[in-house]
């Protein structure tokens, strides 16, 4: 075809694209992501035994706010290096922030707990399946950005990919905080913030791959 | 570079509120634009050129939504030809740095053509006696008149005006017959 012929019909039937558009399309991807996430996680696992009380406990809400927290930090970077050219500098800001606040927090509760009782608080009941939960449920979510990406133009394929796995993976993580009974800030600084880094390290590996355009 | 990044970024923007007649402006200008871009730096591989033009424009096109409204117009377009650039360099498995220039790389003003006809210019001139030779450069390339010719070359009007007619005639049966 020639290039003339290709620009007509590129710009015939053009639809208006709003300001905004991208950051739209990125968040309509987490939530469908976290929608099919939280189904399977509902159908697989079920929420905790104790959910109608735990949702009054503040270490339920520090869960959800650690990786809710993680997740638009995420995101603000994800929604920067979707632009050519743009490696997010700034926008990374929080997502080194976030996990540092939390390290603080479990490092805090370990120095006051008695020494025998500190290891109890690092493993929890459930140290082995944790981060692979997380990144089981991440997965959902980091179909739906990829499949946002496919309007979006990432020139740094390898970040962008670490961003949206990032995201996806805090989002997951969000996700299975429904299930998860742990409650200890230590348990959550280690255990879901290798979950979460985990789904990072695997979107940074598939990123030259699945966003290449 | 700023005329250019604003008529360009208003083409842009009306194409995103969805001003057909803009965006096939846009893309029309950019299609000029890519095609220089490339070719200075592609060389001699130049089957591939059109090719590499569609594609950035596709993507120009279909990533719109990337472009955001605050951003010059030219940084965006330079990233995206820039990249489809080194894109085209892995799958050919040829391995080049592509430095990240200005965005005026790609949105410079055309100065090459300029500079290969000036070339070819001087080396038709050469082969003509120095007094048809300045005779044909004052009046033709300065565009001097022929009275300011002769005062700046020192010969009499007359022969400045037969310089310029046998000169001219020379390079006509030298270069116009269809001889290389």
């Amino acid at each position: 075809m020639s290039t003339e012929d290709l620009i007509a019909r590129l710009s015939r039937d053009l639809r208006p694209t709003p300001p905004g558009a991208a950051a739209r399309r990125l968040l309509l991807a987490v939530a469908v992501g976290a929608l099919v996430a939280l189904t399977a996680l509902m159908a697989l696992l079920g929420p905790r035994a104790d959910i109608a009380q735990a949702i009054g406990s503040s270490a339920f809400w520090m869960k959800a706010a650690y990786s809710g927290a993680l997740a638009l930090a995420a995101l603000a970077a994800l929604s920067r290096v979707a632009r050519p050219g743009a490696t997010g500098g700034p926008a990374w800001a929080g997502v080194f922030a976030v996990p540092l606040i939390v390290f603080a927090l479990g490092g805090m509760e370990l120095m006051s707990a008695p020494a025998d009782a500190r290891r109890a608080l690092v493993m929890g009941h459930s140290w082995t399946v944790c981060p692979w939960r997380i990144l089981g449920f991440s997965a959902p979510v980091f179909v739906a950005v990829i499949w946002a990406f496919r309007r979006l133009a990432p020139t740094r394929l390898r970040l962008a990919g670490f961003a949206a796995g990032l995201a996806s993976g805090a989002v997951g993580a969000t996700v299975y905080g429904v299930a998860c009974s742990e409650t200890a800030a230590a348990f959550l600084a280690v255990w879901y913030t290798l979950g979460m880094m985990i789904a990072g390290a695997v979107g940074a590996l598939l990123g030259p791959r699945l966003l290449r355009w | 570079m700023t005329a250019v990044e604003n008529r360009l970024k208003s083409l842009m923007l009306r194409g995103l509120d969805g001003d057909a007649a803009a965006q096939r402006d846009l893309l029309g200008e950019l299609a000029g634009l890519l095609r220089r871009y490339y070719a200075r730096r592609l060389g001699r591989e130049t089957s591939d050129l059109e090719d590499l033009v569609q594609e950035t424009l596709i993507a120009v096109h279909t990533r719109r939504a990337s472009f955001d409204r605050a951003q010059p117009f030219t940084a965006w377009a330079y990233a995206i030809a820039r990249y489809k650039l080194i894109d085209h360099y892995r799958r050919r498995r040829t391995r080049a740095a592509v430095p990240i220039e200005d965005a005026g790389a790609l949105f410079a003003p055309d100065d090459t053509e300029a500079a290969t006809a000036g070339r070819d210019l001087d080396r038709l001139l050469a082969e003509l006696p120095a007094r048809q030779r300045e005779a044909i450069r004052l009046t033709r390339v300065e565009g001097l008149s022929v009275a300011e010719a002769a005062a700046r070359s020192g010969q009499s009007e007359a022969s400045v005006k037969v310089g310029v007619h046998r000169g001219l005639k020379a390079l006509m049966a030298r270069f116009g017959s269809g001889e290389p």
